[in-house]
C-alpha cells in the first residue's frame, strides 16, 4: 500500500517537474521582460547591464531554479495588466470557475445515476430509449451550441434568465466572493452551469447504464436473485456499489476534464473565471498570467487524478497496489 | 470477425469461382445487420451525403466564399429567403455579416471541418497504432513506460491541451501568421493530444492476439518483428480501430468547431462550420439567429450521424475496447 502510494505522489511529482519546465519555458520566450519594463529611450549598454542585473543572462537551468524557488514559496511574478501578483489573480477567478464545476457536478450527480439506473434496470422501457436517444444527441452537441441555445431561449426569447456575468455576489471568508448565497447569483448559475453539465450528463448516463447492466449478469447478483432477496436491495445495495467503483475513476478524470471546458462556457456567458481571463491574458500576452495559470490548472489535473487513484486503490480492495503485472 | 468473414467463402465447393468481393461482403455480419438496421441506413446516407457537399462544394456552391469580387458587404445579414418580407431569392439560406452567402460559405465550411476531422484522426491513429503495437507486442519495460506517458497524456483533457498550445502559438506568431498556419496547427494539435485513444485500444488487442499461434507459426519461421506486428497482428486488430475511428472523427471535428468557437482555429475569412457560428453568435442578440443556427444544426447534423454509425458499428464488430 505505502509503495502504491509514493509511485503515485513520485508520479505527480515528474508530472509537475515536466509542467513546470515548460510553463517556464514559455515564459522565457514569449515576450521580453525589458521591454515591459523600460521605455524605448534606453540605450543598448543599459538594457545589457539592466539584464545582467535582473540575471535575464544566466544559463537555462539557473534562471529556472530561481523559478521554482519563487514558485514554491507562492510568487509566480507580477500580471502585466493588473498590477497585481499573478497568483492572487488566478486564485480571486478560481472561485468563480469552481462554483460552475461544483453546480455543474451536482446536476451530473443527481440525474446520472437514477437515469442510468434506470435504464440499466428497464432497458426496453420507453423511458430508458429516450433517455439514451437524449444522451446520443447530447453527446454530439458541442458544448458552446448548447450555451448559446440556452441564452437564445432563456435569455433572448423568453427573458427568463440573465445572459451573462455572476450577478449579485456575497463576500465570504478569505476573499471568497460566492454566487450560492444570493438569489441573484444563483440565478446566473443556472445556465452556465446546465450548459457545462450537458457534454458529462450523456457520458456517464451512458457509463453507469452499460457498468450496470455488466454487474446485472454477474454471478453474484443472481445467486442474490436466487436467494430470494428484494429486489431493490439487490439493484442498490449490491449491484449499484460496484457499478460505482469504475465510475469514480472516470468522474475524478472527467473533473479535470471539466475546468477545460469552462474556458468555453466562461467565453459565452461571460463568466469572471479563470478560463476567460486565461483567453485575456493570451490576447494581452500577459506572460507571468499565462504561466501562472498554466501551473494552477496543472495542478489542479495533477492532484484530483492522484487523489482519484489513491482513492480507487483504498476502495477496490482488488486493484493491484504494487503494480505488479 | 475474420471467421465470420471466411466461413461462407470456405463453404463454397472448390470448382465454382471465387465469390466477388462485394458478394462476400453481402455474406457477412455487418451487412445484415445494416439492411435490418433503419438507423445505421439513415446515418450511412446522410454522411455519405455529407461527403458529396464536401468533396464538390466549389462545384455545388452558387458562390465563391473566398473571392472577396463576389462579396458585396450591402447584402450583409440578410435572413434566409423564406422570410418573405427581407428575404433574397439569390440566397436561400440567408448572408452572413460580411455579405457571403451562407450555403456557399458552409459547404466551404463543411470540407474544412470534415478535412480537419479525417485527417487528424488519420494523424492519431498512425502513432497511436504504431505505439500500441510496439508497446504490446514488446511488452516489459518499453510497455510499462509508454502507457504511463500515455495515461498521463489522457489525464490532462485534449480540450485542455489544445487550447493551451494553440493559445500559446498565437501569442507568440502573432495572429496574422496563426491565420495561415491555422489548418495544420488544429491537424497537429488534435492529431497529437488524442494518440492515447488508439495506443491503449490496440495494445489491448494486441496483447490477446500475442498469445495466438499463428503469431508463434510466424515467429518460428523467423520472420521479422516489425513484420509480425505489421503484416500479421495489426489485420486481426481492425474492428476495434474502425469502431473507435468513427467516434474519434466526430470527436475531432466536435474539438475543431470549439477552438474555432474560441478565436483559436480557423480565421474568418477561411471559416470552418465552428467560426462560422462564432461569428454568428455576436449577431445573435440582434435577432440575425441564421448566421448562428443554420451552421450548427449542419455540425450537429454531421456529429450525430458520425455517433450514431459508431455506435452501430460497436454493436456489430462487439470489439473488446479499452474500459476506463
Amino acid at each position: 500500500m505505502i509503495a502504491f502510494f509514493i509511485k503515485r505522489l513520485a508520479q505527480a511529482v515528474v508530472v509537475m517537474f515536466v509542467i513546470s519546465i515548460i510553463s517556464f519555458s514559455i515564459q522565457d520566450n514569449l515576450g521580453d521582460p525589458l521591454q515591459e519594463m523600460v521605455g524605448q529611450s534606453v540605450s543598448e549598454a543599459e538594457r545589457q547591464q539592466l539584464r545582467d542585473e535582473l540575471g535575464l543572462n544566466d544559463p537555462f537551468f539557473v534562471q529556472y531554479g530561481r523559478f521554482v524557488k519563487n514558485a514554491l514559496q507562492g510568487d509566480l511574478g507580477t500580471s502585466y495588466f493588473f498590477k497585481e501578483p499573478a497568483l492572487d489573480v488566478i486564485l480571486g477567478k478560481l472561485t468563480a470557475t469552481l462554483e460552475l464545476v461544483f453546480g455543474a457536478s451536482l446536476i451530473i450527480v443527481f440525474l446520472s445515476v437514477p437515469l442510468g439506473v434506470y435504464s440499466a434496470i428497464n432497458p426496453q422501457s420507453w423511458f430508458s430509449k429516450a433517455v439514451m436517444g437524449f444522451s446520443i444527441i447530447g453527446i454530439s452537441v458541442p458544448v458552446f451550441l448548447t450555451a448559446i441555445g440556452l441564452i437564445y431561449f432563456f435569455s433572448i426569447e423568453l427573458g427568463w434568465m440573465p445572459s451573462f456575468g455572476r450577478g449579485e455576489t456575497r463576500e465570504m471568508f478569505w476573499g471568497w466572493e460566492s454566487g450560492f448565497f444570493t438569489w441573484d447569483g444563483l440565478a446566473h448559475l443556472v445556465l452556465p452551469c446546465i450548459s457545462l453539465a450537458s457534454i458529462m450528463l450523456p457520458l456517464f448516463i451512458r457509463l453507469i447504464r452499460a457498468e450496470m447492466m455488466e454487474v446485472l449478469q454477474s454471478e453474484y447478483v443472481k445467486f442474490a436473485w436466487a436467494k430470494g432477496l428484494n429486489p431493490r436491495r439487490i439493484y442498490f445495495l449490491h449491484a449499484l456499489k460496484n457499478t460505482m467503483l469504475p465510475v469514480i475513476t472516470v468522474g475524478g478524470v472527467q473533473i479535470g476534464t471539466m475546468v477545460a471546458y469552462t474556458i468555453l462556457t466562461e467565453t459565452v456567458f461571460q463568466w469572471p473565471g479563470m478560463g476567460f481571463m486565461f483567453l485575456e491574458a493570451i490576447n494581452r500576452v500577459d506572460t507571468p498570467l499565462i504561466v501562472a495559470y498554466l501551473i494552477v490548472v496543472g495542478a489542479i489535473f495533477v492532484i484530483t487524478n492522484t487523489i482519484v487513484d489513491l482513492i480507487y486503490g483504498l476502495v477496490n480492495p482488488t486493484v493491484n497496489l504494487a503494480g505488479k503485472k | 470477425m475474420t471467421t465470420q468473414n471466411q466461413t461462407p467463402a470456405s463453404k463454397m465447393p472448390a470448382a465454382e469461382k471465387a465469390p466477388s468481393a462485394w458478394q462476400r461482403f453481402k455474406d457477412t455480419h455487418v451487412w445484415h445487420s445494416f439492411i435490418k438496421d433503419r438507423v445505421a441506413q439513415i446515418s450511412l446516407t446522410i454522411f455519405i451525403g455529407y461527403v458529396i457537399m464536401a468533396l464538390f462544394a466549389p462545384a455545388i456552391a452558387p458562390f465563391d466564399p473566398y473571392d472577396p469580387t463576389q462579396i458585396d458587404i450591402m447584402n450583409s445579414e440578410l435572413p434566409p429567403s423564406w422570410d418573405e418580407e427581407m428575404g433574397d431569392e439569390q440566397f436561400w439560406l440567408g448572408t452572413d455579416a460580411q455579405g457571403r452567402d451562407l450555403w456557399s460559405t458552409i459547404l466551404y465550411g463543411t470540407r474544412i471541418s470534415l478535412t480537419i476531422g479525417i485527417c487528424a484522426v488519420l494523424l492519431q491513429a498512425t502513432i497511436g497504432i504504431i505505439i500500441g503495437l510496439i508497446a504490446g507486442y514488446r511488452g516489459g519495460r518499453v510497455d510499462s513506460i509508454l502507457m504511463r506517458f500515455a495515461d498521463v497524456q489522457l489525464s490532462f483533457s485534449t480540450m485542455m491541451v489544445a487550447i493551451v498550445v494553440l493559445a500559446i502559438f498565437q501569442a507568440s506568431f502573432g495572429t496574422e501568421l496563426y491565420q495561415d498556419l491555422a489548418m495544420v496547427m488544429l491537424i497537429l494539435v488534435i492529431g497529437i493530444a488524442e494518440w492515447p485513444q488508439y495506443a491503449r485500444t490496440i495494445r489491448a488487442s494486441v496483447l490477446a492476439e500475442k498469445k495466438k499461434e499463428y503469431v508463434d507459426a510466424a515467429r518460428v519461421m523467423g520472420l521479422g518483428q516489425i513484420r509480425i506486428m505489421f503484416r500479421h497482428i495489426l489485420p486481426n486488430t481492425l474492428s476495434p480501430i474502425l469502431v473507435i475511428s468513427t467516434v474519434q472523427v466526430a470527436n475531432a471535428i466536435i474539438s475543431e468547431a470549439s477552438l474555432s468557437f474560441l478565436g483559436l482555429g480557423m480565421p474568418v475569412s477561411q471559416p470552418s462550420l465552428g467560426s462560422l457560428i462564432s461569428s454568428g453568435f455576436e449577431y445573435i442578440f440582434s435577432g440575425a439567429w441564421w448566421i448562428t443556427v443554420i451552421p450548427g444544426i449542419v455540425l450537429v447534423v454531421l456529429v450525430l450521424v458520425m455517433n450514431l454509425l459508431g455506435d452501430w458499428l460497436r454493436d456489430v464488430l462487439n470489439p473488446k475496447l479499452y474500459k476506463g
